[in-house]
């Protein structure tokens, strides 16, 4: 979906987001830098703000990977990688990232669909993440296989669960090891989703019953009204209530904790932004602040106002969300 | 006057029930809280009986909130079908056990 498609429906919204608010809204310091090393990816959901698929060319190159490493090097408040795509996978450049990333001892977590790590092409990435101690957040909508399927595509599920019992027999989720692997819930359709915790608990039963799965948390994220997941909306003909919905449950304590107020994050050509959904509708960070990885100012980023739209009342509503789930 | 008895963006004046009688409509929140959050029975448990309980009593303002909050748990379509075919068949029980009336009614006045 073109990018001013997307902000043409967002402007649609009744309210503006930043008529919510008393002022502009500014970050808190950088904690996180979020990578987003690019678009091609094994599966193609149909959610997905990112709109990718295995025809994407938009890969981050070893160059930009490097830049990125430099700025962590020289920044010690940078305290969290956070590798996002697409598939991770698919870069070519990611396994020396990792490699190099861990030797700087900065947590790092990479977002992989696992259904990859059941590729033979890719299968080598269970013991890289396991060797690096690399915290995975994996998204699986649902716990029954069809209505995974649904989303994210035919075979998704099993290729999902074959790979996750390797990462449990490699360590991850097991009791006194210390390799993470956290969930990631979002909703099927046109709602918001349930409470974090007692979603959190029916995953546990369900995942280790009928398939002997273990994991760590569940994290809970609304839909954003962006890329395809917007497409749907409208087609289906849900957008205004979706948004509707959106604004009516609009928490502003949860705005105190979204994760851009502490996150910088990296688009696939080194360009900076708020946030991967602001990457996508193309608004990024200000050049007052510096809007490219190879100028990148901690300082004037630390403090630099958040580009806001309409988008933004998905972080903001209900419990909240953000990429590690609910804020409260 | 609206021009039907039920509009969807009614649900949301809900909260609003406490007008005009503050002491019971609180009274009323506490305990609608209370009844329908996790205890012995599951969140998922109480939201599909409530489901069940909006279908057999036709009321569209239950059945679209508790339908979504049904799928906000990831409650699945099948799981909710067979809860209201529950509620079906208890009401479609309810109808014909009150034929013992009827029958009973039938007997004594027959000749």
């Amino acid at each position: 979906m073109a990018v001013s498609d997307q902000l043409a429906a967002l402007n649609r919204c009744p309210v503006h987001f930043t008529k919510k608010l008393s002022g502009p809204v500014y970050a808190a310091g950088i904690e996180v830098l979020q990578l987003n090393v690019g678009k091609r990816c094994n599966l193609f959901c149909r959610h997905c703000h990112v709109e990718a698929g295995d025809k994407r060319k938009e890969i981050m190159s070893a160059e930009t990977l490097d830049m990125c490493l430099e700025v962590i090097r020289a920044n010690d408040n940078i305290s969290v990688i956070d590798i996002t795509g697409g598939a991770p996978e698919m870069n070519p450049g990611v396994k020396e990232f990792i490699e190099k990333a861990t030797k700087l001892g900065t947590r790092l977590i990479v977002r992989s669909n696992l259904a990859i790590l059941a590729e033979q092409e890719y299968s080598e990435f269970i013991d890289i993440y396991a060797q690096n101690k690399v915290e995975i957040v994996a998204s699986l909508p649902d716990c029954d296989e069809n209505r995974a399927n649904r989303q994210r595509g035919k075979g998704f599920f099993a290729k999902f669960i074959q790979a996750a019992k390797i990462l449990n027999e490699k360590g991850y989720a097991k009791e006194k090891s210390d390799l993470v692997i956290n969930l990631v819930h979002n909703p099927l359709g046109a709602y918001l989703p349930a409470n974090q915790k007692s979603l959190e608990q029916n995953y546990k039963l369900i995942l280790k019953n009928k398939y002997d799965i273990d994991f760590n948390s569940l994290f809970c994220i609304n839909n954003m009204p962006v890329g395809r997941y917007l497409d749907f909306l409208l087609t289906s003909g849900n957008y205004d209530e979706y948004m509707y919905e959106l604004l009516q449950a609009f928490n502003p304590t949860a705005l105190e904790n979204v994760m851009c107020r502490t996150m910088v994050s990296v688009a696939w050509n080194g360009r900076l932004f708020d946030c991967d959904f602001n990457q996508m509708l193309n608004m990024p960070v200000s050049s007052r602040y510096s809007d490219h990885i190879s100028s990148f100012d901690m300082e004037k980023l630390s403090g630099r106002p958040i580009v806001l739209h309409n988008h933004c009342y998905g972080c903001t509503a209900g419990a909240g969300s953000s990429c590690q789930g609910a804020l409260e | 006057m609206a021009s039907n008895y039920y509009e969807p963006e009614d649900l949301a004046d809900f909260s609003n029930i406490t007008e005009y009688a503050q002491d019971q409509g609180a009274k009323f929140f506490d305990y609608y809280g209370v009844s329908t959050s996790a205890g012995r029975l599951s969140e998922r448990e109480k939201t599909l009986i409530a489901l069940t309980v909006a279908m057999t009593q036709n009321c569209p303002y239950c059945i679209d909130a508790y339908t979504n909050k049904c799928l906000s748990l990831g409650i699945s379509e099948d799981e909710m079908m067979e809860a209201v075919h529950v509620g079906a068949s208890i009401m479609a029980g309810i109808t014909l056990v009150h034929s013992t009336q009827m029958r009973k009614i039938i007997r004594k006045k027959s000749m």
